[in-house]
């Protein structure tokens, strides 16, 4: 019997609460197939299993809340007989988390446990996807609207936008003013708590940053006029919707130079670094309602500059509306954040734990640049490295930096995959 | 498509990439990245939008032209005209 267990969603996320299921009883499962969906604090995470087998119980139930660990389903693997429908076996094990969330405040809810594995199974059918943005999951709550009668919505590929909810409301209302489901929502307000549970999820993770990892902090500013004017002119022989955006090239390059410095990229955990062959990049994307999430792009380079802003496109859609999968929370070899959007000359970071390093690009700004004797006016973007000693010194840091700026002084070797 | 109808146009798409702006209040005339929260991936969904919706060529080299509401109802009716 193997034990599918809630995997880890990232540092600072320990806990999640069940959405739904996308499996039952009798399903075969593969590796990487999602099979249920997670509430957590920042994002509902599609959660993939690592494991093969054929589903034998689902042991959570939806709503119910549990911390990472916690054993959720079991499958028989390939060859083994299914135990008797009725082993009491699978109930003893319900949500009993095997490490405690890191946020006291939230405690798993109390679960009301099936009186066997048959019946747990009974209970979750496998449900039909559903699309909904966060904040119209939030509102449908207030408002107790059950989201699998609104159909589909007006959103992107049929999601449920918050004005379809509120258009349900409405509707509700009209046809039937006495119902309790269409009253204005309370003050405070579900969004406004689970704003506050993620501060609370932020704060931990990078507190304990701050607590652990000794930071040391180098940054270089980068001449930027040949990465752009190379942009400029692959983006003018492109239709728009294939336009690369700066961030491509700029992580691309990030990506390739720690190729040669691995102490940069890894895991620091329990004592001790292990380097990562492959280069996972953390994307820091900030939320609308606020709030930051770091989901990772695999691979980043194997792949290339199309490819890479198909991704990321994809990823920042997804983080927004809330769809990310448990791999993309949980994968990052390092943080690449761009707070130069926001009009910053330069970011000092924070580490996100347990990995290593990160690093923060500013807001390309023209200035007067001296080089080969003359004075001219440069495109310059400051580029920072936040970086760990327990793992490299300022050296090491420094040779990245050096790397990156060089790199991007010829930006065709980056349009190819490595 | 007369000016009233890219406007609106304008207007709709950009509530699709940020839903939680109120589109009367903005300034019609100020710098839109200025009042709303738009990263260069947001900026370039809502030009695609805008092509795609108004069938309308837009260079990156136009984009400097392209601050405002005002600008940008203006630039796309010269263009769809």
């Amino acid at each position: 019997m193997i034990e599918f267990k809630l995997p880890s969603l990232g540092a600072d996320m320990d806990e999640g609460k069940l959405l739904e299921w996308k499996i039952k009883p009798g399903d075969r499962v593969t590796r990487g197939q999602i099979v249920a969906v997670v509430d957590t604090s920042k994002a509902a995470v599609d959660i993939e299993s690592w494991q093969e087998g054929t589903v034998h119980a689902l042991l959570v139930q939806p709503e119910q809340t549990i911390a990472v660990g916690t054993v959720m389903a079991l499958y028989t693997e390939a060859g083994e007989a299914a135990p008797p429908p009725q082993a009491p076996a699978p109930a003893q094990t319900l949500a009993q988390p095997t490490s405690a969330p890191a946020v006291p405040a939230a405690a798993p809810a109390p679960s009301p446990a099936p009186a066997s594995s048959t019946t747990a199974a009974a209970a979750t059918p496998a449900l039909a996807r559903t699309r909904i943005s966060p904040a119209a999951r939030q509102r449908a709550a207030e408002l107790q609207i059950a989201i699998d009668t609104l159909g589909r919505g007006s959103g992107e590929l049929g999601a449920i936008t918050l004005a379809d909810v509120e258009r349900a409301a409405q509707s509700l209302s009209v046809s039937a003013p006495a119902m309790p489901a269409a009253k204005p929502a309370a003050t405070p307000t579900r969004a406004d708590e689970r704003a506050l549970q993620m501060r609370r999820t932020i704060a931990a993770a990078l507190s304990r940053s701050k607590r652990e990892i000794p930071h040391y902090y180098l940054s270089e500013p980068i001449p930027m006029r040949r990465t752009l004017d190379w942009l400029a002119a692959e983006n003018a022989a492109r239709p728009i919707a294939r336009r690369l955006l700066l961030a491509a090239p700029l992580l691309k390059a990030v990506a390739v130079c720690l190729k040669s410095l691995p102490e940069l990229n890894g895991w620091y955990r329990d004592d001790a670094f292990t380097p990562s062959a492959a280069i996972h990049v953390g994307v820091a994307i900030s939320l609308r309602q606020g709030g930051l999430v770091a989901p990772a792009l695999h691979d980043v380079p194997a792949q290339n500059l199309d490819q890479l802003m198909a991704a990321l496109g994809d990823l920042i859609q997804r983080t927004r509306s809330g769809r990310l999968r448990s791999s993309e929370l949980s994968d990052g070899t390092v943080t690449v954040t761009s707070l130069g959007e926001q009009g910053v000359q330069a970011v000092q970071g924070v580490i996100y734990p347990p990995q290593v390093a990160l690093v923060g690009f500013g807001r390309v700004t023209e200035q007067a640049w001296a080089a080969d004797g003359a004075l001219m006016a440069m495109p310059v973007l400051t580029a920072s490295l936040a970086a760990d000693h327990r793992v490299s010194d300022g050296h090491r840091g420094a040779r990245f930096l050096t790397l990156l700026r060089e790199l991007l002084q010829q930006p065709e070797r980056l349009s190819e995959p490595t | 498509m007369n000016q009233d109808q890219i406007r609106a146009t304008v207007l709709s798409e950009l509530s699709e990439i940020a839903p939680e702006i109120d589109t009367a209040t903005l300034a019609p005339d100020r710098p839109l990245r200025e009042q709303v929260d738009l990263d260069s991936f947001d900026w370039l969904r809502f030009l695609v939008a805008l092509h795609e919706r108004l069938k309308v060529e837009i260079p990156e080299s136009d984009y400097a032209r392209l601050g405002s509401v005002d600008q940008l109802v203006a630039y796309l009716a010269a263009k769809t005209a």
